[in-house]
């Protein structure tokens, strides 16, 4: 109660800020030196909230349905994608962590490109990704794939950490019980390695989302919120607070998706308390 | 029921950072006894008891367990083990950690209360075992921890500086309990301790290594039988500790003489190596 009264007054501080600022600054921007340090507080820079919140209710196009709806629909297309790419980024973070402990060499071969892999832009290999659409999967999927490829990364090095965390005496304890490689991963190391997961999943599911608005912009799929925002913008010299509304989507969308993963831990530890 | 002939260990054997650890050591360990292991720091004791424990290879020799190579006797879990810190898993209330042994051996989930159930009250920790380890004293911990070697019933515990990290009140506490549950489970027991008084406490004999490479220097009788807090106050008992202290300061015997490491054997005042 209290956090969520605290998350309250951030988000309304965050609007007053806006406020000020558009009622204060200039509506050129200040630039210093030919530089614009300060953006634009123009109505067409920076729509007021309340004619955002206000486009919301009103038609997406003359005649269609309300933006909210066609917002919230497409939020609902990309959660399906970002979920199939968590899960899937999740799941191949997960195998090659087990992998990477399991095998020394593993580690040594594999971490470096695990890294590396982070490094390529995105964009680079969107067209490669986007090619297998509509042959080898369906379009929508090649954004999960995206999603994905970003979203095993945090699984993959956090876990890894956690399945070494535990000390040499748990893993010598286990030697003595000759428990085998699996009675070992499954009694220790994968419990001992929980307090390392959750953070990697959290993070894991923002990197799913932003690699499925990326995802959908750069491979052009269309129906979900990256997409909407790519479209809205377009229009962003004669309907302002369009843009922002699709804005205000993928950040609510962040958020519903990282809320989901903070209730999956709570109601993890608790079925481990009891 | 510990049969161990030449026995040589060497860490990383042909490289420059080789560590000559345990040399040719020979040791035998009947049923029922309580044997220390004593030595300085280094001295190759923990990976005397570790080659026992199979948990480390040997370079050169055998080591029996129950009348079995190591190896097969850890197949078997013909032992126990309980190391300096308790090691117990976080995430287990005291009673799954004590199961963990039974639960690896696949016993049925009411014989494995069962039987947690009983290595707990034989600890005095039965009111504990919906806790969690970390709501649990240190010296708790420990005790938990040998509940859990012993829940599979071996008839061998091996102890790696148990009491080290406890202050010393429960120390001395734990030491009547652990003899006071091998007496009742007749459970062999090899004790790797740095503490004399604790070794003479405990054991029936107590066997002094030397360092570099770790070598069994002597191997003293400790005469003292039924053990109780008085005892901790008898001449005999002190004279044993005595004897050990002297066995510990004795330079090395003709065949190995070092002239670098023998100040340093008969310069480490006893104080240190028993606190």
């Amino acid at each position: 109660m209290r956090r969520a009264l605290g998350s309250l007054a951030l988000a309304a501080a965050a609007a007053g800020v806006w406020e000020l600022y558009k009622w204060l600054g200039s509506d050129d921007g200040t630039t210093v030196a030919g530089v614009r340090i300060l953006p634009r507080a123009d109505d067409l820079s920076m729509p007021h909230l309340w004619t955002v919140l206000a486009r919301l209710g009103d038609p997406e196009l003359t005649g269609g349905d309300p933006i909210w709806q066609v917002l919230l629909r497409a939020c609902l297309t990309t959660l399906g994608i970002v979920a199939v790419g968590f899960a899937a980024g999740a799941l191949v973070g997960l195998v090659l962590a087990v992998l990477m402990e399991r095998f020394r060499f593993a580690e040594r071969g594999l971490l470096p490109y695990v890294v590396l892999s982070q490094t390529v832009p995105l964009v680079a290999l969107a067209p490669l990704i986007s090619g297998w659409g509509g042959t080898i999967m369906p379009q929508w999927a090649t954004v999960s794939v995206i999603a994905a490829y970003l979203a095993f990364f945090p699984v993959a090095v956090g876990l890894l950490r956690g399945l070494q965390s535990p000390p040499p005496e748990a893993v010598e304890l286990m030697r003595s019980y000759s428990a085998g490689w699996w009675h070992t991963l499954v009694k220790l190391r994968l419990p001992a390695a929980t307090p390392f997961l959750f953070p990697a999943l959290r993070l894991a599911g923002a990197a799913a989302v932003v690699g499925a608005v990326v995802g959908e912009i750069s491979t052009g799929t269309k129906g979900g919120i990256g997409r909407l925002v790519i479209e809205y913008s377009r229009e962003a010299t004669t309907d302002p607070a369009k843009v922002y509304t699709a804005m205000l989507g993928a950040v609510l969308l962040g958020l519903a998706v990282t809320g989901l993963l903070v209730g999956a831990q709570r109601l993890f530890a608790r079925g481990v308390a009891t | 029921m510990i049969e161990l002939s030449g026995v040589t260990k060497v860490f990383n054997p042909g490289r420059p950072d080789e560590v000559p650890a345990v040399a040719a050591g020979d040791l035998r360990v009947g049923a029922g006894e309580f044997v220390s292991l004593i030595g300085p720091s280094g001295c190759g004791k923990s990976t005397l008891l570790r080659l026992i424990a199979d948990l480390l290879p040997p370079t050169a020799g055998t080591v029996t367990v129950a009348g079995k190579p190591a190896a097969q006797a850890r197949k078997e879990r013909r032992y126990g083990m309980v190391f300096q810190k308790a090691g117990l898993f976080d995430w287990r209330t005291v009673r799954r950690n004590v199961e963990l042994p039974l639960e690896l051996r696949g016993t049925g989930r009411s014989e494995r209360r069962a039987r947690a159930q009983e290595m707990l009250e034989l600890v005095g920790l039965s009111d504990f075992a919906g806790h969690y380890p970390a709501q649990l004293s240190g010296g708790m911990q420990q005790r938990v921890s040998i509940a859990r070697a012993l829940a599979d019933a071996p008839p061998l515990l091996l102890m790696d500086e148990p009491f080290g990290a406890l202050d010393e009140m429960t120390r001395e506490r734990l030491q009547g309990e652990l003899l006071r549950i091998c007496a009742a489970t007749g459970t062999t027991v090899v004790f790797v301790t740095h503490s004399i008084d604790e070794a003479v406490f405990l054991s029936g004999r107590v066997v002094v290594m030397s360092a570099r490479p770790g070598r069994v220097t002597e191997v003293v009788e400790i005469p003292l039988g039924e053990r109780n807090e008085a005892v901790r106050q008898a001449p005999e008992f002190f004279e044993a500790v005595t004897e050990v202290r002297r066995a510990l300061r004795a330079p090395k015997s003709e065949e190995a003489p070092e002239a670098a490491e023998s100040p340093k054997n008969t310069s480490v005042p006893a104080q240190l190596e028993a606190s």
